[in-house]
Formats: structure tokens, C-alpha cells, sequence
């Protein structure tokens, strides 16, 4: 049963990867690029944590904790570069 | 693995995927950002969080040592997610909201965080007026 709950929820999480990049591409703000860039990698953590469940190891759960730390990085990154102009001041 | 622990760990992973397309569908319906930055949050909490508890679970029923480390990425996620939101929108009103017509008074002699950037210095303005650039 696990299986086929698995299967589900790998397809809704590539569906939603895929809507984000749809965003991605044609947001009309910046900040509508930067919002769906955190939403991917967000998806991206649900999708590594499932492949972990259906794999059966828990390697995988370090590389979600990391992308989750570098996703929150970069999306700060880029609302400080758009707010003021530079990174680190 | 008994039956019922594992209609648990499938109802929440169903729940999670669910919860997941849900979050990026709001995204592409929403009509402006500062709507559209309420979807994801439900991606974002019951979605991952209701994935990494069936994973929990998982883990508990496949090895028999029960580990919480799973909470980890849900705590640094709750902790981080008003954090970005704040970014985004704050970015979003510098560029496409005028605080003149758009944004009510403050009632302060500062204006709106964002678009009040003053050194502390400075003698307090009248309140009427905002920074032009």
C-alpha cells in the first residue's frame, strides 16, 4: 500500500516541481521568480524525503536538511540583492 | 508491518503530495503576488510536515528505533518560511508599490519600514513626506 501511496505523491510533487517552473519562467515580478524558487526547493525536500521512504535508507534525509538550508540561503540572497542592490553590505 | 501502521504512513504521505500540488497550484492561480505568497505556506507546512512524519513513522515500524530528527527540517522550515515571506514582500512593494498612493499613512513620523531607509542621525521628517528615491 505504502507503494502506490508513494507513486501518488511522487506524481503530484513532479507535477507541482513542474507548475513552479511554469512560474519560473513566465512570472510577470521578480519576486514571483524568487517565490517559485523557494517553492522548487521546498518540493524539492518532499520529493528527496519519499525517495528516502521508498528506498528505505535515511541518506537521503541530510541532503534534504542541506537543500533546505541552502534553498532558505539563496532565496534570502536574492530578496536582499533586489531590495538593496547588494548582498552582504 | 501491521496494517494499520501502514494506512497511517499512507493516508499522511497522500496527504503530504496532496498538500504539495495544492501550495504550486495556488501559485499559478493566484492573481498578484502578495496573494500568491499564501500558497506555498500550505506546501510548506502541512505538506513537507505531514511527509516527514510519515517518514518518521517509517523508520520506527522498518527499524524499531525511534528517531526525531525528521523534526529538524520541520523546525528549520517553520523557522525560516516567515522569514522569506517577509523578504519577498518586502522586495515586491520596493519595486512595484507606490507608498504614496498605494499604502495608508502610518501615523509615525517614520514611514513604512521599506521605504524609509534614514540614518539614525538625521533630525525626525514630516510625517506627510517620504524619501524620493
Amino acid at each position: 500500500m505504502i507503494e502506490y501511496a508513494l507513486n501518488f505523491a511522487f506524481v503530484c510533487a513532479g507535477l507541482a516541481l513542474l507548475i513552479n517552473l511554469w512560474r519560473l519562467s513566465f512570472g510577470p515580478t521578480i519576486a514571483d521568480r524568487v517565490l517559485a524558487v523557494d517553492t522548487m526547493a521546498i518540493n524539492g525536500i518532499a520529493l528527496l524525503v519519499l525517495y528516502g521512504i521508498g528506498r528505505a535508507t535515511s541518506m537521503y534525509f541530510e541532503a534534504a536538511l542541506l537543500f533546505a538550508m541552502v534553498g532558505f540561503v539563496s532565496t534570502v540572497a536574492y530578496c536582499k540583492f533586489v531590495l538593496r542592490g547588494d548582498i552582504i553590505e | 508491518m501491521e496494517f494499520i501502521v501502514e494506512l497511517v504512513i499512507s493516508v499522511l504521505i497522500v496527504i503530504g503530495g496532496l498538500f504539495t500540488l495544492i501550495g504550486s497550484f495556488g501559485l499559478v492561480k493566484l492573481p498578484n503576488l502578495l496573494m500568491r505568497l499564501h500558497a506555498p505556506t500550505k506546501a510548506t507546512t502541512v505538506g513537507v510536515g505531514s511527509i516527514l512524519i510519515a517518514s518518521m513513522l517509517f523508520f520506527w515500524v522498518e527499524r524499531g528505533t525511534f528517531t526525531i530528527h525528521e523534526l529538524l527540517i520541520t523546525i528549520f522550515l517553520f523557522l525560516t518560511a516567515p522569514i522569506t515571506a517577509n523578504l519577498i514582500g518586502k522586495a515586491y512593494l520596493l519595486r512595484h508599490v507606490d507608498p504614496k498612493d498605494d499604502l495608508p499613512h502610518t501615523g509615525e513620523a517614520e514611514g513604512w519600514a521599506t521605504f524609509d531607509v534614514r540614518d539614525p542621525e538625521e533630525q525626525p521628517r514630516d510625517p506627510g513626506k517620504l524619501p524620493q528615491d
